[in-house]
C-alpha cells in the first residue's frame, strides 16, 4: 500500500473523494446548484490542465467493503446512481464532460489529481471530441400487430392437438415478427449512424428493466452535434413511418457515456 | 398500437422527476452509470468483475423494483447475493400468461443469466 498521500487530520482519513466526471473548466455557478454523491458539495481538483469535479463520500458508506455490499442493494443503488448521474447531466449541460463510471473513488485529492495526470492526454482529446456534441438514445420496441399473422393450421385430431397446433403457429408467428423487427432495428440503426457522429448499439434491455409491454430490438446511442438536432429527430420521424413493425423512442439529451472511449485505441484519423 | 410520426422524447433528467418516477428512466441510468462512462482506475477496489456481474442481474432483475414487484418478480429479496436487506412479501398482482413466464425464468437465476449473456451477443455491435 502506498504511503504518498500526506493525511494530516482524522476526518480525513474517513473521507474518500468520489470522481464524478472530467472537465475542461468548471464554472463556479453550476458546482453550486449541484449537490455531491453523499449529499456533500460537489468540488474541483485541478490538474494537467484539467478538471475532475468530485464530491467527498465517507469510507464508511462508500468505501471498498462498503461499496461492496451498497453496490447489491437496489434501494442504495439507485440513490448512488441517480446522485452520479445528476452531476455528470448539470456538467454536461454546461459544456462537455467525460463521465466517469459510477464507483470510482479515491483516497484524497492527490490520488485524483494523479489520475488526470496520467490519463491527460487522452482526457484532452476525448473532451475535444465531445466538444459541442450530445449522446441520444433510440430505442425500438416490437409492434406486436404489425407482424404478419400465420393462419391457423387445419387438421385432425383432438382438442389437445388443435391446440399445440395454435400454440406453434403462434410461436413460429411471434418469431418470424421478431426477425422482421429485427431487420428493422438493423435499418434504423445504419440510418440514424449515417446522421450521427459516431453510433453505438447497446444490448437491448430486457423487458424488466425497459419497463416496456414488448421487446427491444434497437438501443441505440448516437452522438450528434448540437446544431445538427433537427435534422436528426427530422430522420427519427421519417424512419417511424417507414417502419410501423417497431415503435421507436427517443430519449436525452444525454451527457456522453456511450462515446467515451475511442473504439481504436489508436486513432488513425481525425489526428493532426 | 399506433406509431405516431414523432417519436416520444423521453428527458432524462432523473432529479427533477417526482417519487413516482419513470421506471424506465431509472434502467436508462443505471445501463450508462454502470455500463459505460470512462473507467478510471480509484483507490478503492471495486472490480469491473464486480460491476459486470451487477449489471448482469440488474438487467435480469429490473431497474423498476415497483413494476418488477407488480408482476411477481421478486426474488432478488430471497437471493443473499443482492439483498442486504429484508423486504416484505408481495401481493401478487394479475398475471398475464406471459408475465407470468417471464417470472419463472429468473427463478432459475444461472439458466437465465446464461440465456440473457447469448441474447446479447446476438443483438451486440
Amino acid at each position: 500500500m502506498s504511503t504518498t498521500a500526506d493525511r494530516t487530520s482524522a476526518a480525513a482519513l474517513d473521507t474518500g473523494v468520489w470522481l464524478h466526471g472530467v472537465v475542461a473548466e468548471a464554472d463556479p455557478a453550476t458546482l453550486a446548484g449541484i449537490t455531491g454523491i453523499a449529499g456533500t458539495p460537489v468540488r474541483t481538483v485541478a490538474a494537467a490542465g484539467l478538471v475532475a469535479v468530485v464530491s467527498d463520500a465517507p469510507l464508511t458508506e462508500y468505501g471498498e467493503e462498503a461499496l461492496r455490499r451498497n453496490l447489491e442493494d437496489l434501494a442504495w443503488l439507485e440513490r448512488a446512481a441517480r446522485s452520479h448521474h445528476a452531476v455528470v447531466d448539470a456538467l454536461s449541460r454546461a459544456g462537455a464532460v467525460v463521465p466517469a463510471r459510477l464507483a470510482t473513488v479515491y483516497r484524497d485529492d492527490d490520488r485524483a489529481a494523479r489520475a488526470l495526470v496520467e490519463r491527460r492526454d487522452e482526457l484532452t482529446a476525448t473532451l475535444a471530441r465531445l466538444t459541442g456534441r450530445e449522446e441520444w438514445g433510440v430505442k425500438g420496441y416490437v409492434v406486436p400487430g404489425a407482424t404478419p399473422r400465420v393462419e391457423e393450421p387445419a387438421g385432425g385430431g383432438g382438442a389437445g392437438a388443435a391446440y399445440l397446433r395454435r400454440r406453434r403457429a403462434q410461436l413460429s408467428a411471434r418469431e418470424e415478427g421478431q426477425r422482421i423487427a429485427a431487420d428493422a432495428a438493423a435499418a434504423v440503426h445504419t440510418a440514424l449512424a449515417g446522421c450521427a457522429v459516431a453510433a453505438r448499439r447497446h444490448a437491448p434491455q430486457d423487458r424488466r428493466l425497459s419497463g416496456a409491454p414488448t421487446a427491444m430490438v434497437l438501443n441505440g446511442a448516437y452522438l450528434i452535434d448540437r446544431d445538427g438536432l433537427d435534422a436528426f429527430s427530422a430522420l427519427i420521424g421519417a424512419l417511424a413511418d417507414r417502419h410501423p413493425e417497431i415503435r421507436l423512442e427517443l430519449t436525452g439529451p444525454w451527457p456522453p457515456y456511450s462515446f467515451v472511449a475511442e473504439p481504436e485505441p489508436h486513432p488513425v484519423r481525425g489526428a493532426a | 398500437m399506433t406509431v405516431g410520426r414523432t417519436p416520444a422524447v423521453v428527458q432524462n433528467s432523473g432529479q427533477v422527476l417526482p417519487a413516482g418516477h419513470d421506471p424506465a428512466n431509472l434502467g436508462d441510468i443505471l445501463e450508462r452509470v454502470l455500463d459505460r462512462g470512462i473507467v478510471i482506475a480509484g483507490d478503492i477496489r471495486v472490480s469491473l468483475l464486480d460491476i459486470e456481474l451487477l449489471t448482469l442481474k440488474l438487467r435480469l432483475v429490473i431497474a423498476s423494483v415497483d413494476t418488477a414487484r407488480q408482476i411477481g418478480i421478486d426474488w432478488w429479496e430471497h437471493d443473499p447475493w443482492l439483498s442486504s436487506r429484508a423486504r416484505p412479501p408481495v401481493e401478487p398482482g394479475p398475471h398475464d400468461p406471459e408475465e407470468v413466464e417471464a417470472a419463472r425464468r429468473p427463478r432459475v437465476a444461472g439458466r437465465s443469466e446464461r440465456a440473457a449473456r447469448e441474447e446479447w451477443d446476438e443483438y451486440d455491435g
